[in-house]
């Protein structure tokens, strides 16, 4: 079975057409998944800047539901992502159970988070003169996220929530050691109908992809948590090229409750000012 | 507060001589204002090593109450000697001293007293509870409002503890060495404040110390993009302010007056030398005629000549090269077809001059200068793609008597200022700040904190 990229809210094969074979802690096979080039990066990048208008001026809480609906439809495949969890990592059942368990929990959080933004970080400011002010955070547009390498399940879903969350589209490099939870993650965001565009999946290599993206004049953030060390470093310097925002938090105990960072690093701050007067 | 025939560079509460010195001038008349030092590599050593001592035994330390009593210290010097400094400012940027009095100066001291009183309440932030500064800090400041820039990257800094090196650009030193003085006159700990002047080689050897926890540059793109890959690779913190035209989108039921007012004002007084510098107009076709000729009314009325004298609306160009630049950009738009307009005025003999200047059917530019283009619109959303159609995305001003529609446009315009019915407003309480290549990071209000202090997890850049 060769799955295929996510691109577009459409599954199909990568423009190269070649494919990987995937295997199990076990070594033994599991599936093959589609190689994607760089022109499937760049057509994932303009599906995300199709989607970005209408996905970022929906009402939050309409994405909040969104997110909350795919929360669901992961709940109700729990056992099917446990079993890719497990037969990818070769952990213990239970394990694997918890991981999924965590997931699903993790994506709730964040699904919550979607109307409160700006009650959180935004502000009235008391200006001098003949003016209200207020400063609002507000999605950056197309965010790049390289998945975490070393995380099967619950990694992956700590850093595409929040890049989507306050209304970025995004373009995700599933990972390369672990790539089919993230296409079963495609398959739960079709059948959730989260808007096309709003999170695409990319499997291949990443040293082959992500510098497409950090390079790229229309990704306006990127995500470097599934990039090695000098990898990210090379993508970070690409991507000071276009003055993206870049992220690029220390490794993550995934297990552990986030804070805000992963959200308003892919956030910008607008003030505006309105005139008071009869 | 005399100015000074020379200055060395202050360092550790001092005035300390360099190798070598320039002259700074004045771009009215082409003058030698002062002699200023040329900060070298071990200079700028030694005011990291000052800054460094300073944040570790003293400042980092010292209750926030305590450092909040400092920066209101400052802030009171900067409202008492307000005359004195504007007039340096004025001599030394061109800016007009109408400008520099009732609005540079006000705003440079509004910042102090307002970062005093965040110093002792950064638990209250939203930042965690004890959140901790950063260390040192570099700031390279840029040309365009030279005192108001150091005061707004400097007066968050220091309130959140960390202590700083400001380098002010190379045309512009005189007003940052002054508050050098304040900053001795207040008593402020040797080291927490330190001032190396010098040229863009001096700034690079700030940008990149590695004595450096963090570095705020506010000056151009090209600048801005090989500092950010410096610190992409060194983990240093990073802020950027490259600056960008204001786009000002004027809609067709616009108080056409009131607009043409504000346009002027904001891009033309004060030769455009703010960090919204500079002027994209885009006006609705049926109110475009109405409107250009109620601006070009307005520029025969504005008075181009000595920055000291206080009718003054528009001085000189801040420097030679500057002027260049300006006279550069101004004839590529002509050959690009572009029709120019200038009120006609005599311009003096000496000094850096360029009558401030409308151009119609031109590209726009984002550049910082007496310069306005102006497009026209069909439609609100047209005038939206328009406006973002820009790697920049720094500042707007909108133009409309309609709430729902100045509230529309302000939500659609990629621009980290959105100003309704009026432009240019600053205030050390809102965040301002640039969505893509404008740079990032925000100065001012509590959003502006966050890039002063050690946010566990978060590395910037």
């Amino acid at each position: 079975m060769t799955h295929r990229l996510y691109i577009g809210g459409a599954f199909r094969r990568s423009d190269s057409a070649r494919a990987t074979e995937v295997r199990g802690a076990d070594g033994g096979y599991l599936a093959s998944v589609a190689l994607a080039s760089g022109k499937d990066a760049r057509e994932a990048v303009v599906a995300a800047r199709a989607a970005f208008p209408a996905w970022s001026e929906a009402a939050a809480s309409r994405r909040g539901g969104m997110l909350y609906r795919v929360a669901e439809i992961l709940e109700e495949y729990r056992d099917r992502f446990a079993a890719e969890v497990r037969r990818a990592t070769g952990g213990s059942a239970e394990a694997a159970a918890a991981e999924v368990d965590a997931a699903v929990d993790r994506w709730v959080w964040y699904a919550g988070w979607a109307d409160k933004l700006g009650q959180v970080r935004g502000s009235a400011n008391p200006v001098a003169g003949p003016f209200v002010s207020f400063s609002l955070p507000e999605p950056a547009g197309v965010v790049a996220v390289l998945a975490p390498r070393d995380s099967a399940l619950l990694g992956l879903v700590s850093v595409v929530a929040p890049a989507i969350v306050s209304g970025n589209a995004a373009v995700v490099v599933a990972s390369e050691r672990y790539p089919l939870p993230a296409v079963a993650l495609a398959e739960v965001l079709a059948g959730a109908r989260l808007d096309a565009g709003v999170v695409n999946v990319l499997t291949g290599e990443v040293a082959e992809i992500a510098p497409w993206l950090a390079a790229h004049q229309d990704v306006n953030a990127i995500d470097l948590a599934g990039a090695p060390g000098a990898l990210a470093d090379d993508l970070a310097v690409a991507a000071a090229g276009t003055l993206k925002r870049v992220v690029r938090l220390p490794d993550a105990d995934w297990t552990a409750e986030p804070g805000l960072e992963r959200m308003f690093a892919t956030m910008e701050t607008k003030t505006v000012w309105y005139p008071v007067g009869g | 507060m005399a100015l000074r025939d020379s200055y060395g560079l202050f360092i550790g509460g001092d005035f300390t001589g360099g190798s070598s010195v320039f002259k700074t001038i004045s771009p009215a008349t082409e003058e030698v204002l002062a002699e200023v030092t040329l900060g070298a590599s071990d200079d700028v050593d030694r005011a990291v090593a000052a800054a460094r001592h300073a944040y570790e035994h003293v400042w980092s330390s010292m209750p926030g109450r305590l450092r909040g009593r400092y920066l209101l210290k400052i802030a009171r010097l900067l409202r008492d000697r307000a005359a004195e400094l504007a007039v340096i400012e004025t001599m030394d940027s061109g800016k007009p001293v109408r400008v520099t009095r009732d609005g540079d100066l006000p705003l440079a001291a509004a910042h102090f007293f307002y970062h005093a009183g965040w110093a002792d309440k950064l638990g209250y932030a939203g930042f965690g509870p004890a959140p901790r500064p950063l260390g040192v800090v570099g700031q390279v400041v840029g040309w365009n409002s030279p005192l108001l820039m150091l005061a707004w990257q400097a007066a968050p800094a220091l309130a959140c503890g960390n202590t700083v090196v400001l380098k002010p650009a190379e045309t512009t030193p005189l007003s940052a060495l002054a508050f050098a003085e304040l900053c001795a006159e207040a008593g402020l700990p040797p080291g927490v404040v330190n001032v190396v002047t010098g040229d863009g080689v001096t700034g690079h050897l700030l940008a990149s110390h590695p004595g450096l926890e963090k570095v705020a540059f506010s000056g151009s793109a090209e600048v801005g993009r090989e500092l950010a890959r410096a610190c992409a690779l060194s983990g240093k913190g990073l802020t950027l302010e490259l600056g960008g035209a204001v786009a000002h989108i004027v809609c067709a039921d616009a108080d056409v007056e009131a607009a043409a007012e504000g346009i002027v004002a904001g891009v033309f007084i004060g030769q455009g030398h703010v960090c919204g510098a500079g002027g994209r107009l885009l006006v609705a076709a049926p109110v475009a005629a109405d409107l250009v000729a109620a601006i070009r009314r307005r520029m025969l009325a504005l008075r181009v000549g000595d920055p000291l004298d206080a009718g003054t609306d528009v001085g000189p160009v801040t420097s030679l090269t500057q002027l260049e630049r300006v006279r550069e950009l101004a004839a590529s738009m002509e050959a690009a077809g572009g029709a120019r307009w200038s009120a006609p005025c005599e311009l003096p003999d000496r000094g850096f001059w360029f009558p401030p200047a409308v151009f119609s059917q031109a590209p726009f530019t984002e550049l910082a200068g007496p310069v306005l283009t102006v497009s026209t619109f069909g439609t609100p959303a047209e005038a939206v793609e328009l406006a973002n159609g820009t790697r920049q995305g720094m500042s707007a001003a909108v133009w409309t008597e309609r709430g729902s529609l100045s509230a529309w446009l302000a939500s659609r315009l990629r621009a980290g200022v959105v100003w309704t019915n009026t432009v240019n407003r600053f205030d050390p309480a809102a965040p301002i700040g640039g969505y893509q290549e404008a740079g990032f990071g925000r100065d001012g209000g509590r959003h502006g904190l966050e890039a002063y202090l050690d946010i566990p997890g978060m590395v910037n850049v």
